[in-house]
């Protein structure tokens, strides 16, 4: 009887539950918009977060001097509503809009702007992005503490709406910068009523408390759960912004991520399973989505290990990879075989460089380097970090390596960590890595190679390819800049220290509701164009 | 008892001691940093970066701080969240790990006990083999694949309840609590099993029955206090498992305990995460473990006279 009870009860739980109106089907009507974001961001201060989850909350809740235009190319007004730039590129004038307004009803005005960028480039705040103001006169001196007087820095109030940035060069990607977080501002007052300019933790990004400048402001945060964002009546173009509000939600599991879609519980994910793309593509699933990004894969190669010292071995190691079969069989999710570092198409620009898929020719280099049957070239390890997808591609390297040049390769994966700290020491040989560009220019790929440069990790530099990229930002011309980079280019291809491997492409699933949501190179969504309709 | 009590409790102090100084000096070896990324950052700002956290200061400085700290309740800020404390985390994620683990215990117990006891009295027929059959696939399918099976059948095909969430949506909690209650009724099925065994086959239920007792009686009353002590006894480390351990299912189910945070600290370099999720585990797993052995020992006559 007693068990009869627990199924009748256990009937009765399930029934009242059943068949509720989804998410997304509600939302229709109430305007909300279910984003999968990925992973819980590390916080809301645009000064001190890096990352792409932080971005999309970000860019609900602040707006910097311009906003990029995600039909069209360029740039749209944001805080700014016109600029003009002097003739030799290296001043700006930014007329700030004044019915711009913080979340608190508050003029944004060009103070806030220098006060902000004073607390970015603050050394004790320990911004990991400060270099992105570094183009400034006297940006980088004082972060690193050589001037302490601020008015030595390129940005100026010249009256309350007026902004004035002087720059050391003239950096024609300079507006295009301004659409990334770190150049966006921050209420001063609010900043300070809860710490100190350079204060990490201070309590001002909580809800009740958090007040920026963007098209929504902070509702509601719950630790792991989600954050709520809702339409900042305050905003001056909230007109034109559709949704009421935005729910973000930390989904570090693909898959969990791909069941709430499929569930309806999310309008669009951060990504997709990599197992299942080949499957919606056979399956002309109409929620998934292929998007170009700026994002390129590749394979570190260490110049300084002795096996690898050599150009030759490096290029024979590049020629003996069949890149179309890694995308085709491999990766399997539209990406697109790489034969330069910078993607592309990135702004127009379109390197010219070739790596060839040829075994005869990585033989014959690799025996003009020396190594033959008698002398086998020695064991060769790819560093990876643990992800069956780095797996699987290595994996296809190790076969192609062996097969076509007769070397033993061995598979290492490593912790995150553990695989960072390796790589920054230079403990490999080679090691798998991939980088996305911050704003839509060559110089966020080609800057990375340059000597001295953190992320360069390879242990090559050429003082030819140096002053290439250094002349190229020192122009106002685009024509010219992008044929100094396509020299730069050539040279890094032909030095090899980097094996491009493929293209990124940004795959996820969206609800057929969302409207507005259209495809960018560097993945932005400004919030304010999207709506929910259904067809 | 209140002496056993207290003396553990005295006990439990050097053992958290211990946890707290060895994984301090665990986390500093492991290689990597908190603010290792993929994007590096310059020298400069890891010095800026440093020195805010007090990174810059020798281990043993560093430890001296630390411990200074925990002993005044201050678990510190975490390095991957500026802005939060590590006891703010905590005092988040560990209401919604407790309610999940209440839930799936209490499945676990209704299920186990009621299956393993019917199992026990109706030894060697069906209903003794089928529950055993379904405790032992519950032991070897891991929560990695129940939570989406259940998720596939009553989520997305009947539409029944919902895929993940914790407090979103009607029903979301079923899900979860099942999967995660499921590993543990398999585990207490066969243990009640076990243990009503060997009591149902001692004199003195041999005596009660003699005596003309009702079936009932018999076995709620006099067989299944002593048969249930094994039950007991696991429901320490059991409870303890299921906080520490339920990042799996947190995961799957995309639920904001406690579980998560333990779990990705360590991928993060979080270093006062990892240190204050350690030790907050292991002060819970001595005090669960504790928490059984005070009621295995009130449920048995024989270990009361004893100590």
């Amino acid at each position: 009887m007693k068990t009869k009870h627990f199924f009748i009860l256990l009937a009765f739980v399930i029934a009242g539950c059943s068949k509720s109106v989804s998410p997304v089907d509600s939302s229709i009507e109430t305007g909300v918009f279910h984003f999968g974001n990925g992973s819980e961001p590390q916080g809301i201060d645009p000064h001190i977060v890096t990352g792409v989850p932080e971005h999309h909350i970000l860019i609900s809740l602040c707006e910097g001097l311009t906003i990029p235009n995600l039909n069209s190319g360029g740039n749209l007004p944001g805080a700014a509503e016109s600029w003009t730039v002097s003739d030799d590129g290296k001043e700006y004038i930014f007329k700030l809009n004044k019915n711009g307004k913080w979340s608190n009803g508050d003029p944004v005005t060009a103070d806030d702007f220098v006060w902000s960028w004073m607390r970015i480039l603050t050394a004790s705040l320990g911004s990991q992005y400060p270099d992105m103001l570094y183009y400034l006169e006297g940006a980088e001196e004082y972060h690193t503490g050589i001037i302490s007087n601020f008015d030595e820095v390129g940005v100026k109030a010249v009256d309350k709406y007026t902004l004035k940035v002087n720059l050391k060069n003239p950096t024609p990607f300079f507006i295009g910068m301004l659409s990334h977080y770190s150049t966006w501002p921050v209420h001063k007052d609010t900043v300070l009523k809860h710490g100190a300019i350079d204060d990490r933790n201070g309590q001002w990004t909580r809800p009740g408390n958090f007040v920026c400048n963007g098209p929504f402001q902070l509702k509601s945060w719950e630790l792991n759960n989600k954050i709520v964002v809702e339409k900042n009546p305050n905003y001056w173009d909230s007109e034109k912004v559709s949704l009421n509000e935005m729910h973000f939600y930390p989904v570090s599991n693909v898959m969990t991520e791909d069941r709430m879609f499929r569930a309806g519980q999310l309008h669009v994910t951060s990504t997709l399973p990599s197992q299942k793309c080949p499957i919606y593509i056979e399956e002309n699933n109409p929620d998934l989505r292929i998007d170009p990004y700026m994002g390129q894969y590749f394979y570190r190669l260490n110049t300084n290990n002795p096996s690898l010292k050599d150009v030759r071995v490096r290029k024979a190691l590049a020629f003996s990879i069949d890149r179309k079969l890694l995308v085709e069989k491999v990766t399997k999710c539209g990406q697109i075989p790489a034969y330069s570092f910078t993607p592309p198409g990135s702004n127009g620009y379109q390197p010219d460089t070739k790596i060839p898929f040829d075994p005869e020719l990585a033989k014959e280099l690799l025996t003009d380097a020396g190594y033959s049957e008698s002398n086998p070239f020695p064991k060769l390890e790819i560093l990876f970090n643990t992800n069956e997808d780095h797996r699987k591609l290595a994996l296809a390297i190790q076969q192609m390596w062996q097969q076509n040049l007769g070397i033993e390769v061995e598979l290492v994966n490593q912790d995150w960590k553990v695989y960072l700290s390796r790589e920054m020491v230079g403990d490999f040989q080679v090691s798998r890595a991939g980088w996305i560009g911050d704003y839509e220019d060559p110089n966020t790929f080609l800057d990375l190679m340059r000597p001295n440069r953190g992320n360069n990790k390879t242990g090559w530099e050429d003082a030819n390819y140096d002053s290439m990229v250094e002349r190229a930002n020192s122009m106002n011309d685009q024509t010219q800049r992008y044929e100094l980079f396509k020299e730069a280019e050539r040279i890094l291809i032909d030095n090899m220290p980097i094996i491009p491997l493929y293209t990124y492409v940004r795959s996820y699933q969206l609800s057929p509701d969302v409207k507005g949501y259209n495809p960018h190179i560097l993945d932005h969504h400004h919030p304010k164009f999207i709506y929910l309709e259904r067809d | 008892m209140i002496a056993i009590f207290f003396k553990r409790i005295l006990l439990a102090i050097p053992v958290l001691f211990a946890v707290a100084s060895i994984t301090f000096f665990l986390i500093k070896i492991a290689p990597g940093g908190p603010f290792d990324a993929d994007k590096a950052v310059s020298p400069q700002v890891l010095k800026n970066l440093n020195e805010a956290y007090n990174l810059d200061a020798s281990n043993w400085e560093q430890y001296v701080d630390y411990m200074t700290g925990l002993i005044q309740g201050d678990l510190g800020p975490s390095f991957r969240f500026p802005g939060r404390s590590v006891s703010e985390m905590i005092a988040t994620g560990l209401p919604v790990t407790f309610e999940l683990a209440f839930y799936a215990i209490l499945i676990a117990l209704v299920m186990g006990v009621f299956l393993g006891v019917l199992a026990a009295l109706k030894r060697n027929t069906f209903l003794d083999f089928i529950p055993m059959a379904i405790a032992m696939i519950g032991i070897c399918v891991p929560s990695f694949l129940m939570g989406p099976l259940l998720v596939l059948i009553f989520g997305l095909n009947l539409e029944l309840l919902p895929v993940s969430g914790w407090d979103q949506l009607p029903g979301d909690k079923i899900l979860p609590s099942l999967t995660l209650g499921f590993a543990y009724a398999a585990y207490i099925a066969r243990l009640s099993r076990g243990g009503m065994l060997e009591v149902l086959n001692q004199d003195f239920i041999r005596t009660a029955r003699a005596k003309g007792l009702a079936e009932r009686i018999i076995v709620v009353k006099h067989a299944m206090q002593g048969g249930l002590i094994p039950v007991v006894s696991f429901l320490g480390p059991a409870i303890a498992g299921l906080l520490a351990g339920s990042f799996v299912v947190e995961t799957i189910f995309q639920i904001p305990g406690l579980g998560r945070f333990y779990v990705e600290a360590a991928f993060n370099r979080d270093y006062t995460m990892i240190l204050g999720t350690t030790i907050f585990f292991s002060a819970m797993i001595v005090f669960f473990n504790l928490l059984s052995d005070l009621a295995a020992l009130w449920m048995n006559p024989r270990s009361r006279d004893v100590q």
